[in-house]
């Protein structure tokens, strides 16, 4: 069971947060092809590695960003935020 | 009588209090401390169980939890452990998997046939024809073995805790209690675990002067405040040192499941003894050593009257001097002298003689194995690590372990007591400061968290490594035996899948089925690879062992499951419902009233006069601010900047591949203030996902979501009264149908209670208000409803009577007539979408979706025998080919038109007005239906809803 560490409440177990998989930047949907909208939805690079993934913190109620390391589960310190700071 | 009890013997055992319990019905006598086993044994019962294939009679082998042949039944409880489970006065035990008896089983004759069961007999024989299965089955399930469960048994209570240890040690011997105690004078918080029954481990067994150290270390770790569980097996470890474990003797509970968040974990089980593989190695007579000493000094019971001890090592000699001492006449047969048991002869009831290789044939009732040791490397197993066997100690070692893993004890290597002790000492400060260094950083990264609280104490010394005894390679005789006393796989069974071509010791033991029985490779895993080795002619370093996996030992269902009672959300009417006959419904979290014991007349009397239905589940959020419009426009596929203040409008959710995700309404109850409904069942993912949407990718806007369903009792109040209804209880609220019309919301005072929330909409077809009252006013206002409804004809309906009543209107719910895959416009809602926004949820796929014809959809469907309800999830199918075309979603008998109702999705070219459609029921009838002209059977133009 992953130690999550959540910059706003800690490390805490994985059943207190809801994983949204690695992030995934959303397209222009006015400009998008239909084959970069579905490579948005559902293709992941399944990295061996540093990653950028989406958790869902059931405890303060925040999407956070967070990098893992997938084949270690180990987070990196300090969480990276792509919009800019620590929400 | 070949076993028997010995006079004032037994340390384990309370001579002050003797009791009886029954076997297979007869009385046997035991003491407190006495193993189900030990009892049977001093009993003269020395046949405990038949085998698993051949239903060969057998006895003792190991005499502690892993013995294969040691499985009875207690009680309503199967596959108890019997020469663990500690005997009670009065208990029910009974042999298990024998027919009629266990002195006399039919399915002995399974022996004679045995040359034909051998390894992969089921695959190949009961493979063909395909269409027999069910019948083969039907009879192999009656071979299957195990004990019974008893389907009227009170199910037993088992419960869940969490734990937080800086240091967990898994094994309570002489190594396990010494880290133990050192990480725990270093400060640490420590856990330490035994499987037994008492803190102790091997020296439990062993001499006096053994008992006196274990009992000498046992109270130093209770003193140093160490919280000790007994009876109790680490299960697993798993990613970020999360460590399972079992409790098998917990106050209050039958079993309990410690989860445990180990900052470091000490790995010290011991080790277990390994059989030796040889003709005979099943007669019942037959032991290890580490059994013999277990039986003569845990409980003092004699396990045979002439012995011989085939020894390879001090553990041999040992059980050599014990019998001695018990009066047992001894051989020992010493491996170093190069002679080797070779087989051993018995009756059916018994051991008779051991055959050795220097052909003396040697008169023996008891057998004693003590040929070497296998390392139960599962936790270092699961924590990555793949051991090592080391040819010179004829044993597996841990090789590379993650900081937060320590070994101690024989998985770490040899030693007398005292040098064991030393290592585990120094191991138990090593983990100390890991453990307590881990929890220094988790606090670092906690916000709010005080970091000076945590102090790691100095650098601990690195323990000097063990040394390795060497240990003369001993696995098998010249002659075939049982490897697998579980799964009744003998070497010639392993022999045999080699010349079949297999090659792996995973594959061997997956077609053989050795190592997969109770004992799960405890005792046959090493001697499975070196009879596998031997055959292929390489070695069991070059083959490896197979990867040991969670659980290390069974872990019931229930103590997984934890506690059997979920916790229930109810609204503030529940006790109302239950004092008025409600008859619960479980949807989710919720309990709610699904009906009331008349759900048809419920819907009939709403069409008719005027019902209350408690609608509390329904998810609410409140969204305040100066972007709610904008959010509301993005996260619902339809408009919304132009609602006005005390509009209701329909909104329908989809996420980003298009997909109907929820539905419902939001008003506006204020310039910056609305209130969104969703799905009772749609709720908490409805919150998550506006919450998602603000977070992520519109974190400019300033809208606060709060959810306020609890905050409010929810009440619908429908029929073509309830106007009249809800006027008799408001004030200041105008009614009248042109002062509050259809799709419009209002505040005000109900029943005297301010805050209310008013919304003219109707699910149910009806002319209704939803009313959400203050939680706390919920049941007077529910209550005053009544009251003055009493002469209006009203009645509360429940959630079934709604489903009726929304099907008639041909209202559709998300998930039941929706699914995974359902787009808007395949549940009719293509209008509703505007693709002239410039951004939503998932509008490149509406888009798309827009242009397609090839969707299903969901349609309105009228059997044509009226009185045939098809069962929701029914096929609609080709007739001919049964090709399937849809599925029927929602069904019901209509009490408003006296006959049946449907909807459900069909392909695109059945999705017509008046198409035919044939309804394939379950058992394959089949019945003829069409697509009906309108999404509503019961008012399709809507003039009750807007009066």
């Amino acid at each position: 069971m992953l130690l999550v560490v959540c910059p706003h409440c800690g490390p805490r177990d994985a059943g207190d947060f809801h994983y949204l998989g690695a992030t995934s930047p959303r397209p222009d949907p006015a400009t998008v092809t239909e084959q970069a909208w579905r490579t948005y939805l559902h293709l992941r690079a399944n990295v061996g590695g540093w990653q950028h993934e989406t958790w869902y913190c059931r405890a303060c109620r925040q999407h956070v960003v967070l990098e893992r390391n997938t084949l270690t589960n180990e987070f990196r310190d300090p969480p990276v935020d792509p919009l800019g700071g620590v929400r | 009588m070949t076993t028997r009890r010995l006079p004032g013997a037994g340390a384990e055992l309370n001579r002050d209090e003797p009791f009886t319990f029954c076997w297979n019905g007869a009385p046997v006598a035991g003491f407190s401390g006495d193993t189900v086993v030990s009892a049977l044994l001093a009993g003269g019962h020395d046949v405990i169980s038949r085998s698993m294939k051949y239903h060969r009679p057998r006895g003792v082998l190991t005499a502690d939890y892993w013995d294969p042949n040691c499985m009875v039944q207690v009680g309503s409880e199967p596959n108890v452990r019997g020469a663990h489970r500690l005997a009670a006065p009065a208990m029910d035990v009974r042999a298990q998997n024998v027919w009629p008896s266990l002195r006399h089983d039919v399915k002995a004759a399974n022996a004679l046939v045995g040359r034909f069961l051998t390894a992969g007999f089921y695959y190949k024989t009961f493979m063909q024809p395909r269409a027999l299965w069910p019948a083969y089955e039907h009879v192999l399930a009656t071979f299957a073995p195990g004990g019974s469960v008893d389907l009227d048994a009170e199910p037993p209570r088992c419960d869940i805790r969490f734990a937080h240890p800086d240091v967990l040690v898994a094994g309570g011997g002489p190594a396990g209690m010494a880290a133990a105690l050192a990480a725990s004078r270093a400060g640490a918080d420590v856990l330490l675990v035994d499987h037994g029954h008492r803190l102790g481990g091997h020296l439990r067994w062993g001499s006096g002067d053994d008992r006196a150290r274990a009992a000498q270390l046992a109270a130093a770790v209770r003193a140093a405040g160490v919280e000790v569980l007994t009876d109790a097996t680490v299960l697993g470890r798993y990613d970020g040192s999360w460590v399972g474990i079992n409790q098998r003797t917990a106050s209050g509970v039958w079993e309990r499941l410690v989860k445990a968040r180990a900052k470091c974990l000490v790995v010290a089980p011991g080790l277990i003894e390994r059989p030796y593989v040889f003709a005979g190695n099943d007669h019942v007579g037959v032991m290890l050593s580490g059994a013999v000493r277990r039986l003569l000094n845990m409980y003092g019971v004699v396990p045979g009257e002439r012995a011989v001890v085939f020894s390879a090592n001090p553990d041999g000699a040992a059980a050599a001097r014990d019998l001695r001492s018990a009066g047992v006449e001894v051989t020992v047969v010493d491996a170093s002298t190069g002679v080797r048991l070779e087989r051993v002869e018995g009756s059916r009831r018994r051991a008779q003689a051991a055959v050795l290789s220097d052909g003396r044939r040697l008169d023996a009732d008891l057998i004693v194995t003590a040929i070497g040791w296998t390392a139960p490397t599962t936790l270092t197993n699961m924590a990555g690590d793949r051991p090592v066997y080391d040819e010179v100690s004829a044993r597996f070692f841990p090789d590379r372990l993650p900081p937060d893993v320590l070994v101690a004890g024989g998985l770490a290597g040899d030693g007398s007591v005292d040098e064991l002790v030393a290592h585990a000492h120094a191991t138990g400060a090593m983990a100390a400061r890991r453990g307590l260094t881990v929890r220094a950083q988790l606090r670092r990264a906690t916000p709010r968290a005080d970091p000076t609280v945590t102090s790691v104490p100095p650098d601990a010394d690195e323990p000097v490594p063990l040394g390795r005894d060497p240990h003369p390679a001993l696995f098998m005789a010249g002659s075939h035996g049982i490897v697998d006393y579980s799964e009744d796989v003998s070497s010639k069974d392993i022999v045999d899948a080699a010349a079949e071509g297999f090659d792996s010791v995973e594959l061997v033991k997956r077609f053989t089925t050795s190592t997969m029985g109770p004992s799960q490779g405890k005792l046959e895993t090493v001697n499975t690879v070196a009879v596998l080795a031997q055959e292929l002619g390489t070695t069991i370093g070059r083959l490896g062992t197979t990867v040991w996996r969670p659980p290390y030992a069974p872990v019931s269902l229930g103590a997984l499951a934890g506690r059997n009672d979920i916790p229930r959300r109810v609204s503030a009417l529940q006790d109302w419902h239950d004092k008025h006959g409600a008859v619960p419904l479980h949807a989710g979290n919720w309990l709610r009233p699904d009906h009331y014991g008349d759900p048809a007349a419920e819907a009939a009397n709403v069409r008719n006069a005027v019902g209350v239905i408690d609608v509390t589940p329904l998810g609410k959020l409140d969204l305040c601010g100066p972007d709610v419009a904008d959010l509301l426009e993005l996260v619902y596929v339809n408009r919304w900047r132009k609602l006005a203040v005390g509009a209701v409008r329909y909104g329908v959710m989809c996420t980003e591949d298009g997909i109907v995700m929820d539905d419902g309404v939001t008003a506006r109850l204020a310039d910056q203030r609305y209130l969104m409904t969703t799905t009772s069942s749609g709720a908490a993912a409805v919150w998550e996902w506006l919450e998602r949407w603000l977070q992520q990718e519109r974190p400019q806007w300033d809208v606060r979501v709060t959810p306020v369903t609890p905050a409010y009792t929810s009440i619908n109040v429908a029929g073509p009264r309830s106007r009249e209804l809800v006027a008799g209880l408001v004030d200041d609220i105008d009614v009248s149908p042109d002062g509050f019309p259809y799709m419009q919301v209002r505040t005000g005072t109900v029943a005297g209670v301010g805050d209310c929330v008013l919304l003219r909409i109707g699910f149910t077809g009806e002319l209704s208000y939803e009313l959400h009252v203050p939680a706390g006013f919920g049941l007077h206002v529910w209550e005053a409803l009544l009251a003055t409804g009493a002469a209006l004809g009203i009645r509360p309906f429940g959630v079934e009577a709604q489903r009726i009543l929304r099907l008639e209107k041909g209202h559709f719910i998300v998930g039941q007539d929706t699914d995974g895959l359902t787009r808007a416009a395949s549940a009719g809602l293509g209008g509703l979408v505007k693709l002239d926004k410039a951004d939503m949820v998932g509008r490149p796929e509406l888009g798309w979706a827009a242009a397609r014809t090839d969707l299903p959809m969901l349609v309105s469907i009228l059997t044509d025998d009226p009185s045939v309800v098809p069962v929701e999830a029914a096929q609609i199918v080709e007739p001919g080919t049964n090709a399937i075309r849809g599925r029927i979603t929602s069904s019901r008998m209509s009490p408003t038109l006296g006959r049946s109702v449907c909807l459900g999705q069909v392909d695109a070219a059945l999705a017509h007005p008046g198409c035919a459609l044939t309804i394939r029921l379950p058992g394959g009838a089949q019945v003829g239906a069409r697509v009906h002209d309108q999404p509503a059977f019961v008012d399709p133009e809507g003039v009750r809803l807007r009066g």
